[in-house]
């Protein structure tokens, strides 16, 4: 892991940043732990969202970037509602998550493939293919027993008539306009964020 | 009451019974949809991390396109996740001026622009407050009296904008469930998290969430649900959590505007209800006509 962190220095200034950024949201964190209470998830993360808001404050990416805390966030606001202080907690989780991707961290290369193929997918066609992004996602991961976990529902779904095989009903409407704008505004107003070609 | 209605994509392929549902119970309750015209993806939870502008640009390109059908209309989103989504950039347009600028920047290249002069209901909260029990009431032509339902209501349509209900302890299903007949299993799971996408990218974590639901669960007939994900994670994952609890923990998993439309004696047909993943047949043999 260190040697990944090190051989993304390139990145670092980048990270740096945007964890700065974070650090901004999370400044006045009094360490009193209701986040860690209430996270559905803190029993399997290797480390406590407390303990996580105090490396953000202090700087420590690599630490952070090492951990998967921030991965297992599943969006659910608990900590941001309980927040004595009303930190915007689930939105800090999110930029991480953005941190991580960005500077491709191996560690987390399976959830930036299932946002990234997510992603293409609606950029592609307006609107969420299931099929078509399960099958970028499952290329992309090259791994043989991925696919072998999902086959049972896919064969369900399919049998029940809920995937879109090849043209559906609807027209796509391709959203690349969209993103290109996006993209622009990000170089010319903040720190930008690496993506991978879509194509 | 008309309502201009987002479906997001999940009510397209896998949570079809979900819009069939919805459409039926509103039109059986005497509300007007118009599905707004070429709505797109609200970007779901991965749009945020990759880009944050991305996410509010995508989502308000659906109120651009609200607005442009009625600009004082409500818009109607049975997904939690694409709820919250719409809600964001509602929130950047109405109260964040240099965001509204940004937003209606990227819109340009679409030719779109967006106020935010529309509202965001969540279907749930159209159900509790626009329609409510008292009006559900007398359309129901059956009971479902001698069931016991367990409300669950996942995250977002709760945190962080608490709109229409408790966050933490929601009730706005309670007098939806007990208008039908039926009595309202008491937990307190009902708003705890799903697992979200966790169940797919990280499915250790994310099938503990599921068990933990599906076990507090034991003694209620059927769980109700307010959201594709939610649905999906606990009806599609039952034999694998059955599996890691070392015990049966099958049970029917329904849309709440499934169990309405039952009680308002919609036939199963038009319920969807051959779409669902988990009906134990118990339930269906109460539902013979």
């Amino acid at each position: 892991m260190n040697l990944q962190i090190a051989t993304a220095s390139s990145a670092s200034e980048n990270g740096n940043n945007a964890l700065d950024k974070i650090g901004s949201m999370v400044r006045a964190c009094i360490q009193c732990g209701t986040c860690t209470g209430s996270c559905p998830n803190a029993l399997e993360m290797d480390m406590t969202p407390r303990k996580m808001w105090r490396l953000v404050n202090l700087g420590r990416l690599a630490e952070i970037m090492a951990s998967r805390t921030f991965i297992l966030c599943s969006d659910c606001y608990t900590c941001t509602l309980r927040c004595p202080r009303g930190l915007p907690l689930t939105d800090a989780m999110e930029a991480l998550k953005g941190i991580a991707f960005a500077r491709r961290e191996r560690r987390h290369r399976s959830s930036r493939l299932f946002y990234e193929k997510f992603m293409q997918t609606v950029r592609r066609h307006g609107r969420i293919r299931e099929m078509a992004f399960m099958t970028r996602y499952f290329t992309a991961m090259k791994s043989p027993t991925v696919p072998l976990r999902f086959a049972p529902l896919g064969i369900k779904l399919m049998g029940k008539g809920k995937v879109e095989i090849g043209l559906g009903k609807t027209v796509a409407t391709p959203l690349d306009a969209l993103f290109e704008k996006v993209a622009d505004l990000e170089r010319t107003t903040c720190a930008p964020l690496e993506n991978e070609g879509h194509g | 009451m008309n309502y201009l209605y987002y479906p997001g994509c999940s009510l397209t392929a896998s949570a079809r019974e979900y819009d069939l549902a919805t459409r039926a119970v509103m039109a059986a309750a005497g509300a007007r949809l118009t599905e707004i015209d070429g709505w797109t993806c609200c970007g779901a939870s991965a749009a945020a991390p990759i880009s944050h502008l991305l996410s509010l640009s995508l989502s308000a390109r659906n109120l651009a396109l609200a607005e442009q059908t009625a600009d004082d209309g409500q818009v109607l989103v049975p997904c939690s996740a694409c709820y919250l989504n719409l809600k964001k950039a509602h929130n950047a347009l109405r109260n964040d001026a240099a965001g509204r600028a940004t937003i209606n920047e990227a819109l340009s290249a679409v030719n779109l622009t967006a106020t935010g002069s529309v509202r965001v209901r969540h279907l749930l909260d159209v159900l509790a407050k626009d329609l409510g029990a008292q009006h559900l009431a007398p359309l129901m032509k059956r009971t479902l009296s001698g069931l016991t339902v367990a409300p669950y209501y996942g995250c977002q349509c709760l945190r962080p904008y608490p709109e229409f209900d408790d966050p933490e302890r929601p009730v706005s299903m309670e007098p939806l469930i007990e208008a039908t007949g039926a009595a309202v299993h008491a937990w307190e799971m009902g708003s705890r998290c799903c697992g979200a996408s966790l169940v797919s990218t990280h499915p250790e974590a994310g099938l503990n969430r599921v068990c933990a639901i599906l076990k507090a669960a034991t003694g209620a007939d059927l769980i109700v649900t307010v959201c594709p994900m939610c649905q999906m994670n606990l009806d599609a994952w039952q034999a694998k959590a059955s599996r890691m609890a070392g015990e049966n923990l099958a049970i029917t998993v329904l849309y709440l505007p499934q169990l309405l439309g039952l009680a308002i004696g919609l036939s199963a047909q038009e319920l969807g209800l051959d779409l669902n993943l988990a009906i134990e047949r118990s339930f269906r043999e109460r539902m013979k006509p």
